[in-house]
Formats: C-alpha cells, structure tokens, sequence
C-alpha cells in the first residue's frame, strides 16, 4: 500500500490503521486473498442476475451495465456523522427557503446577497413557479448533497443535487449485498442500518400531498425503461409498495391527475417524479416530449397534486448560484453554516476569469448547468491542446462556466487483484424534506477505479462502495 | 386495481414465455419427424411447418433462399431479429417483466432475467444434432421453472391472474399451431396415411407436448389421428389441450371482470362452451386444419378484445406474431 498526500481514509500517516477501520483491517488480514476474491465474483453475480444495472447513453441502444462494485466499505465514526447530519440538513433547510423566496418575495435578491440577474435570468428558474404555493413552502423533497475530504480530511461540500438526484438504489444494494458476504462484521459491530430509506421516503411523500386529502395516492414517475435510472425508480416504487408509472399511464381532467387501471381511473396525489422538468407537461415546456402528461403543471400549480421534486429546483443547485449556498444559510436561518463550499470563482466575474485561464492547468473547471461529471476540464490531467480547446468554449461564454481548485479527494482502499489500494471517493448522503428533515445514516459512496483519476461519476467509470456509520 | 400498462406487461410476459417453450416444442417435433427414414426427394420438406405453423414463412424466404433444418434452425433459435425465435421470446418476456419489477417476485424477474443472459451465449455451433435436444429441453425446463416459481411465490392478486391469463391464451394459440403441424408436413404418398411414418408422425406430436405418456394411460391403445386430436383438443384435463387451456382463460376472465359483462368473457365463454360439448368425428368431418384454422382466429379477436377491455387500447403493440 503506498501513502500519499492525500487524506486517507483508513490509514494514519504513520501507517497505523485509524481505529475506525480496525475491525476491517483484521478482516482483510485473517481473510485468504482468493476468498475475498470469490466473493468479489459472487457478488458481481449476483448484481448482474438480479439485474442492478444502468444503461449507458451514446452505446449501443439498451446496454446495460453494472456499476462496479468495491466489497470495502467506506466508514464513517458516528461522532463525526452527527456533525455532517447536522450541516446537511441545516444546508437543505436554506436551499428549500431559498427556493421558497425566489418564487415569491424575493427577499434576499431585494437585500442584495445574491445579484438578482443571477436568479431571474437563469434559464433554470421557472416563470411558471412564481407565486404559486406548495405544500409546507418545501421545493427540493429529495436532495443529494455531495460531499468531498480535502488533504487534512475536512469536509467539503461538492454540489448541491436538488432535481432528481440518483443513487440511493446503490446505497441500499450495496448494504444488502455487504451483509450477505459479511455478516461477521455485522456481528462483531455497531453498524447504523439503512434499510429504512424507503419508508421515510414515502413519509415524507405523503407529508407534502395537497391539502384535505387522507390517504394520499403515492406513484413514482419513470421515464421508462431505457432510462438509465430506471432500475432505482422501479425498486423504489416496489419498496415504498407504490405504482411505477410513465407518462402515458397519466392523465388530467378537471386539473386532477388520474392514472389508468384495469378499473378505470384512479386518482394520484402525489407524484415522485424522476423526470426533468423540460419534458414533464407538453403543454408547458417542450412541446415534443413524449415522457410527460398534458395538464400535469396546470393541475400542479392549482395544488391538485404534489410533485416531488418541484418545479424549478434546479435554480437552486445551479453551480452559478452554489458560491451563494453559505450565505443563504445566515440570511435565512441566522446561523454559521456548518460545512464549507469549495472555493469557487465565476468566470463571469473579470478578475476570476483572468485567474482562471492564467491556471487551467491546476483548476477544475465546470459548466454551470452541467451535470454527472460530463463537460468538465481536470487541469492537472488534462493535455495541452484540452486545455487550448476548453480556453475557447469559456472564451465563448464566461458566463456559463466556473472553477475550483483542484481538490486532493480524500482516498479509501479499494479491492485489486494485487490487494488493497487507495482510489479517491466521495460521499452522497441523501436529505428529505416533509413534515421534518430527515436523513439515513450513510449515503452512496462513489470511487474513482482508475488509479489517480478524481472523476467518481458511474456514467465516467466510478463505482461504489457501501457507507458504514459506525457507532464506537 | 392495477395499471392498464402493468396488466398488459404481465399478460404479454407470460405468453412471451409460453412462446419461448412451444418454438422449442415446435422445433423439437420438427426435428423428430425429420429422423424417420424417407425419401431422400423429401428431405428438409418437415422444416417449411415451423415456418408456416408460427407464420414467418415469408419474412424467413425473404432473408434465405433455401429452407433446410440449419437455416430454420437458426432463424427460430438465435435470430433476433425473428419475431418467434427462441431468444427474440426470452428477450421480450424479460423486457415486460423489467416494466414490472415492482409487481412481480424478485425470483420471477432473475429467472428471466438469467434465462436471457445465457440465452445470448447460445452460437450456430450450439444447433449440431447432438446438442439440438439438450437445448429444447433447457428451454422448456426454464418456463417450466418460470410458471413453478410464479405459483410458489406469486401473491394471487390480480397481477397474477393477468400472468395466468396470458399463459393460457398463448398455450391455446400454441397447441393448436403445433396440432396442425401434421397438415403441413406431407406425407411421401397416400399409401403411407396410416402406415408407419404416419404412426411415427403423430407419435412426434404428442412427444413435442408431453403428452405421449398422458395418451397411452388414458386410451391403451395404438396412436390415432382421431385420438390425439380428441386428446389434445377436447380434453379436459390434459393442460396443454385446448379445453383445458380455454376453461381456465375464461375462469380467469370472469374473476378479473368481478361481474362486469364484457365481450371477451363472453367470447371466451363461447369457445370454452364448444369445446366442453364438442364431439371428435364432427371436427374431423368438416377437416382438422380448417378447424384449427378457425380456432386460431377467434383466439386472436379474443386477444384482441382482451387488450381493449383491460389494457386500454387495441391490438397490443407487443403482439408481433403474424399469423
């Protein structure tokens, strides 16, 4: 095992295993190689025959393919979690004010915290939110916050995902299959369990269904099959017990949303939506979708039915509007927030974007409204005529893009043929927004398989691990 | 209650298994038949029943120009692109059963699912004659693995009764396709009908549906035409018949329509009426083939009235069977 300068995970610099990843040290030690292996195997198996896949975009049409699965588990103490739950839920808390605010007084625009052009001309607010109130003002449902260690081990968040973000599928796969292959550890620790994501979802689902009605229908709305998410749609509608529909199993009447059953119609309250806002209702947005149901945002914004997440969240995880995050925090809730931002600079601003150009080479640079790691620059990897190529798209539009430093993620040891070596994670913890705030302890952690690589994203060659919250 | 579209998925998950099964059972007695010594001029004419019987005749010309057993083979084991083939089959039954994880056992969906991962496996060279059994009978054993593990673990709610349901109106299209495969494979002369070829040729049909054993318990007799057909057709109790298969598609039928009266209850009524009184020599006076003929296209406007009673729509978009 080589030490770097990188925060690792599960080893002190001395060398010492940190006492958090004791019992699993003794476990790689007592374990034969060649049995770790076959379980490596065995669970690969069994990911491929329960059919645990994504489908990949730009391949040939319905590949699919597993995400790659590390059997060592990312741990967290549960002193430490405590403090990250803290700080997440206080973050969300502000997200979902913030987004509150901006569809209806605009408060902190009018007090000058965040340049106002920043909200009302970004393309992701939506004109079609303004004024109309949703149950319990609460906007992003469901949010993935991620999370990064930096060189001495503190906490960065990386990215705010308040649209549909994914994942939570694997979290709770990857635990269950962690407990197949070893339950020892199980045994012989304090592990906080996960398992009941499903039904906090579905609380906090029906938490939010439109007023006066008792036992609201929940559904969960797929884009179908050949989206690469679809495996976590169709096993959170099965956990939850709920249906699993598409967009033509919908329809409006009277601004009410009724699903088609070999009954008849049926009437759904709430809607857990993993489609983007732009193909929800033809009516509203783009004319040609064929995912969506017509009417479905005129029902909505006569609060006939609840959509999870709402419309318009993505004004609030927009990378433009991230470096703002903290001050939201103290403008909204008069607090300190808890966990810091990446510093960030905005090349719409003169000064960052002549720092930035004069460092591509050390930066990481990303577009504003991208996402799953797709049209980014890693300075530090890049090739000279990359960085000549992307100087030319920022030069286009400064405006779309920002930079950070480039983050020495921290590392935890995976799985290779040869052993154990480091690769560098991150950590999505998912937050959910109802009556109360409520977290699972843990969350998806992703890891970079190539060695050196920083990118974790499934669609860019990343895997995952299952997350321990590890009570001492 | 459940989705129109959910209900459609399991319904054509179902026969897409059912499918899978009887193209090997079609095969299987195809292959059989073309084992008893002939005329070497016949040789490959038993491989044209396959194709008309599944109705890919002319998609089949239209790609080959010689129909012989390795082509016919291939075309309705691995081809993919052949809407009957054995993996075409597993590849749609898995693609409704992943529309509907969420409502069928998760062993349902992974004996599926593994099918069509080894299925993908299977190459030309597979499709030798000492393999070719072995394969038919892997295929048959994964539906009936299927069908087993539906009823061990399957809630009997209406899901499982749309599952049923097209299990049964599949196996009824089936058993009467493969009943007719007799018509299509000629005999050498007119001498042979009732000689030993004939013999060897119905004695194939009942083998292709496991029915061989079942017919020398119940007549204890020779093999004749009239009484495979009475077997397979009139039976009540066989459950590849078309009775049987008719009796329970409308049970099914009327418990899904919880007393609401519907034109396909009422046509499955009708043609589970005429099979309970049927009588053997009637059918035969007016021809087999002509029979069956008919039978095939009122389970196909049974089909359809099925689809636009409860899915909402139509002609199934999944239906891509031609005949």
């Amino acid at each position: 095992m080589s030490f770097d300068s990188y925060y690792n995970e599960m080893y002190l610099a001395d060398g010492a295993v940190r006492s958090h990843y004791q019992a699993l040290a003794d476990w790689i030690a007592t374990t034969p190689h060649d049995r770790i292996k076959q379980m490596r195997d065995a669970a690969n198996m069994l990911f491929h025959r329960v059919g645990i896949t994504f489908a990949v975009y730009g391949e040939d049409a319905g590949a699919e393919r597993l995400i790659p699965f590390d059997m060592l588990p990312h741990i967290i103490p549960a002193t430490e979690w405590r403090l990250l739950e803290r700080g997440l839920k206080q973050r969300v808390r502000a997200l979902n004010m913030f987004l509150h605010d901006v569809y209806h007084g605009q408060e902190i625009l009018r007090a000058g915290r965040i340049p106002a052009e920043r909200v009302n001309g970004n393309k992701l607010f939506k004109q079609e939110m303004v004024g109309v109130d949703v149950p319990g003002g609460i906007y992003a449902h469901v949010a993935g916050i991620d999370l990064v260690r930096a060189g001495a081990g503190e906490y960065y968040v990386l990215e705010d995902n308040l649209r549909t973000p994914s994942g939570v599928s694997y979290m709770l796969e990857n635990r269950k299959m962690m407990m197949r292959l070893v339950p020892e550890l199980f045994a012989r620790q304090s592990i906080a369990p996960v398992e009941h994501y499903p039904d906090l979802l579905l609380d906090t689902l029906r938490a939010v269904a439109p007023a006066n009605v008792e036992n609201a229908v929940v559904v969960v709305l797929t884009p179908g099959q050949f989206n690469s998410a679809y495996f976590e749609h169709a096993f959170l509608a099965q956990q939850m017990g709920v249906e699993l529909v598409e967009g033509a199993d919908l329809f409006v009447a009277d601004d009410t949303v009724y699903m088609r059953t070999t009954t008849g119609p049926q009437r759904v309250d709430v809607i857990y939506r993993r489609i983007d806002d732009e193909f929800l209702d033809p009516q509203v947005f783009r004319p040609d979708s064929m995912l969506g149901v017509p009417g479905l945002v005129s029902a909505y914004r006569r609060g006939r039915v609840t959509l999870c997440n709402a419309v318009g969240t993505g004004v609030g995880d927009d990378k433009s509007i991230y470096p703002f995050v903290p001050d939201m925090i103290r403008f909204y809730l008069g607090e300190e927030p808890l966990l810091n931002n990446v510093p960030t600079w905005q090349l719409r601003n003169r000064e960052d974007l002549e720092y930035t150009l004069a460092h591509l080479d050390e930066l990481v640079v990303k577009e504003v409204h991208g996402s799953g790691g797709y049209g980014m620059l890693i300075g530090p990897t890049s090739t000279e005529r990359e960085r000549e190529a992307y100087r030319q798209r920022i030069l286009d539009g400064p405006e779309n893009f920002i930079s950070q430093p480039t983050l020495s993620l921290s590392t935890c040891p995976i799985f290779v043929d040869q052993g154990v070596a480091p690769r560098h994670i991150d950590l999505r913890p998912f937050v959910l927004s109802g009556k109360d705030v409520v977290m699972c302890p843990g969350g998806l952690t992703r890891v970079a398989l190539r060695e050196g690589s920083l990118v974790v994203n499934s669609s860019q060659g990343g895997g995952t691990k299952d997350t321990w919250i590890l009570n001492g | 209650m459940m989705l129109s579209r959910t209900a459609s998925n399991l319904y054509w998950m179902a026969r897409y298994v059912e499918r899978m099964e009887n193209t090997a059972r079609i095969l299987d007695v195809t292959y059989r038949m073309s084992l008893v010594p002939k005329d070497s001029r016949l040789a490959d004419q038993e491989w044209y029943a396959p194709l008309y019987i599944t109705g890919t005749l002319y998609p089949f010309t239209g790609r080959f120009n010689e129909v012989n057993a390795r082509g016919v083979l291939h075309f309705m084991t691995i081809d993919p692109d052949s809407p009957s083939s054995i993996v075409a089959c597993a590849r749609a039954a898995r693609e409704n059963a992943r529309a509907v994880r969420g409502r069928i056992t998760s062993e349902m969906w992974e004996i599926l699912n593994a099918t069509w991962l080894e299925i993908q496996k299977i190459t030309d060279a597979e499709l030798t004659s000492d393999r070719l059994l072995a394969l038919f009978e892997w295929v048959k054993e994964r539906s009936h693995l299927f069908r087993g593990v539906t009823v061990g673990t399957m809630l009997q709610d209406e899901a499982f009764q749309f599952n049923r349901l097209g299990t049964f109106m599949e196996r009824a299209d089936n058993t009467a396709r493969i009943l007719d495969v007799k018509y299509h494979v000629l005999l050498p002369s007119l001498q042979d009908v009732g000689g030993a070829v004939d013999y060897y040729q119905w004695a194939a049909v009942l083998r292709s549906v496991s029915s061989f054993e079942s017919y020398r318990k119940v007549y204890r007799d020779v093999i004749t035409p009239l009484r495979v057909a009475e077997l397979l057709i009139l039976r009540a109790d066989m459950p590849r018949s078309l009775h049987h298969c008719m009796r329970e598609a409308y049970e099914i039928l009327r418990a899904i329509s919880r007393g609401q009266s519907n034109e396909a209850t009422r046509l499955a009524g009708e043609m589970h009426a005429g099979l309970q009184f049927g009588r053997v020599d009637t059918i035969f006076a007016a021809g087999l083939h002509e029979y069956l003929t008919e039978f095939l296209r009122r389970t196909g406007v049974l089909s359809d009235e099925v689809a636009r009673t409860f899915f909402g729509g139509g002609q199934s978009q999944q239906q891509v069977q031609a005949a």
